[in-house]
């Protein structure tokens, strides 16, 4: 492997392992928060990229197009749509057994697949990257990478950073990580949790549904992406230790530089990396690399 | 009032398991096949519920010891000849209890949800082993030319001879579990689905416990593996991926978690809604979407059914007679 292969892979690397992460943080902040294992997390992934490619023709035809006024309103649906669902389908679930809940997530996976082969088909779908990210640039003498590679990762990391800051700076930050360490304690300070929760889920399903539609111009848009990605991503949740946004991202670009190095080195060995990690990790701290009690 | 309500379980699974028992004087070849199928998949959620709903360890790898089990009936079988089920039956029990003990002893050390993606991980490596190697065949699975025999008594080329034979096993292990559960044992089991760190300071070593319940799981879901590998007489890694873990997970849900029936129970509700779903001839085209009645069918059993479908009579007393339902253990994972 020469130098410019080398890089272009850190590259892809490092870009599948921001894009992780931005789906992992919805997951790891539903369940440290609301304690609720969500299934249908990889739904909404699918539902993002879905939009991006549904999304586009609509958009073109009435603000005359624009890559950015697709995601734009694809994030606003999104976080409709995230509210809509922590009220009708888990508001009363909150002191019911938790595997109630997977039960209705799994519900939810089931209708949302077929929602969406309903109103878009099954078929796979290409969607274009927005022309002034189009391009490549050189990479070495004979190499080139593809500009919109480089602005997922710029995005992602951007993203990354501002939750950082809502998280560790800001009353809301602080309204969240008390929700997720002592629920009632929060209640009876005058915080409304209903609230708090129903915007932590909408955020979840909009992080989720942003990471879709961004990246699929590089991964096509196809029927079962959605349960591809969220057995990844509780990987990342469980490695990184649950409710913890420190340990979603270092375990995020663990797993990208795992499984993008993993299949070029290994490529027999590709799909049960991941999951040795895991287990390796899981053994040696049975809490994940950063445990949030 | 406590005898009354004993005795009407019992009464149910009774019949439920004389019902199965005389389904085949009025059945159609499909229809024989397909209860054969979900019997094989009741015996498999009952040892996953052995797991859940009676120790409150989430396991989200069930497939893995279900497939190690079909296989190793496969592999074990002579190319040209039947093999010998006396050996062969044992020896795919033994085979997924062995790595269950393997799988048990290592990811028993996490707890909750950690525990849930252990055991995924664990099924997945299995699954990768027989779907990425030379030695299960790939994906293409192997096939099962010559089905076992006892001598010349049991001919299990015959589906209902074949029915019989999984119908057997299915009675012997809701009878097994039932007493495992009643036990001294199963109530060190429940203890620990309680209040674990109780039981450990009352004198209960509980990992032995938990090992033994895992190891006693992984084996009976072996069985289930060799009665399925018999039934189709193909195995392939489908069997051991993770959306047949998730699938039993919800079956025993579906039907109720801390009761042995409600595992039955569930394993036919969700064949049968799947079924019915994809029937054609009640949905016509819309069949192709089965999966969206399926969806709503299992949000709605979660909103009107919060003790699953064998919580169905309580909800309907209540809502007859009045009064409140009495309190059931929960699961907690964090």
């Amino acid at each position: 492997m020469d130098l410019s292969i080398f890089l272009i892979q850190c590259l892809n690397a490092l870009q599948y392992g921001l894009l992780l992460f931005l789906v992992a943080m919805g997951l790891t902040l539903i369940f440290g928060i609301m304690g609720v294992i969500n299934l249908a997390h990889g739904s909404f992934y699918m539902i993002g990229a879905y939009m991006a490619y549904a999304l586009s023709p609509i958009v073109a035809h009435a603000f005359g197009g624009g890559f950015f006024s697709v995601l734009v309103i694809g994030l606003i649906l999104a976080v409709i749509l995230g509210y809509f669902l922590e009220w009708a389908f888990f508001s009363f679930l909150y002191d019911r057994d938790h595997l109630q809940q997977v039960l209705m997530t799994y519900g939810l996976i089931l209708v949302f697949e077929e929602l969406r082969s309903l109103l878009v088909g099954d078929d796979v779908h290409g969607v274009a990257a927005p022309e002034f990210l189009a391009g490549t640039i050189p990479l070495g003498d004979i190499m080139t990478y593809p500009v919109y590679r480089l602005f997922i990762s710029a995005v992602c990391l951007l993203l990354a950073l501002g939750m950082y800051y809502v998280f560790t700076r800001t009353r809301l930050g602080m309204m969240i990580r008390a929700g997720s360490t002592n629920r009632e304690m929060v209640q009876s300070l005058g915080i409304d949790i209903k609230l708090l929760y129903r915007i932590v889920f909408a955020a979840g399903v909009a992080l989720a549904a942003f990471a879709g539609m961004i990246s699929a111009p590089v991964s096509t848009v196809y029927p079962g992406m959605g349960s591809q990605v969220l057995i990844i991503c509780f990987v990342v949740v469980v490695i990184g230790g649950i409710g913890s946004i420190r340990g979603a991202f270092l375990a995020a670009l663990l797993i990208g530089f795992v499984d993008t190095f993993g299949k070029v080195l290994l490529p027999e060995a590709a799909g049960v990396l991941v999951y040795v990690l895991m287990a390796l990790i899981l053994l040696w701290k049975p809490d994940g690399l950063f445990k949030t009690s | 009032m406590m005898d009354k309500f004993f005795s009407g379980k019992l009464l149910f699974v009774g019949l439920l398991f004389a019902g199965l028992a005389l389904y085949p004087l009025v059945a159609s070849s499909y229809g024989l096949d397909l209860v054969s199928k979900i019997m094989i998949y009741a015996i498999l959620a009952m040892s996953l519920e052995l797991l859940v709903g009676s120790t409150g360890l989430v396991c989200f790898g069930q497939a893995a010891f279900f497939g190690i089990g079909a296989y190793i009936a496969v592999m074990l079988s002579p190319e040209s000849e039947s093999g010998h089920l006396l050996w062969l039956l044992p020896a795919a029990i033994l085979a997924a209890a062995v790595y269950a003990l393997f799988v048990g002893a290592l990811s028993l050390r996490t707890k909750g949800v950690y525990f849930i993606m252990v055991t995924l991980a664990f099924a997945q490596m299995a699954y990768y082993v027989v779907h990425d190697t030379k030695l299960g065949g790939g994906t293409d699975g192997i096939y099962l030319y010559f089905k076992p025999t006892l001598g010349s008594i049991l001919d299990l080329n015959h589906p209902q001879v074949l029915y019989f034979f999984t119908w057997v096993f299915l009675v012997w292990t809701f009878i097994f579990l039932a007493i495992l559960l009643g036990s001294h044992f199963g109530r060190v089991l429940a203890g620990i689905r309680i209040n674990e760190q109780r039981m450990r300071a009352s004198g209960f070593s509980t990992y032995p416990y938990k090992l033994a319940a895992f190891v006693t799981s992984g084996g009976i879901a072996g069985l289930a593996g060799f009665l399925f590998a018999v039934k189709d007489g193909f195995v392939n890694p489908e069997m051991m991926s993770w959306h047949l873990s998730g699938a039993l997970l919800i079956m025993i849900i579906l039907g109720g978690l801390g009761h042995l029936r409600g595992a039955i129970i569930g394993a036919f509700a969700f064949v049968f809604l799947q079924e019915f779903f994809k029937s054609s001839d009640i949905f016509g085209a819309f069949a192709k979407h089965w999966q969206l009645g399926l969806g709503f069918t299992i949000i709605a059993c979660v909103a009107v059914l919060p003790k699953g479908l064998v919580g169905l009579p309580e909800v309907l007393r209540k809502r007859l007679y009045g009064g409140r339902p009495s309190s059931d253990a929960q699961i907690v994972l964090k």
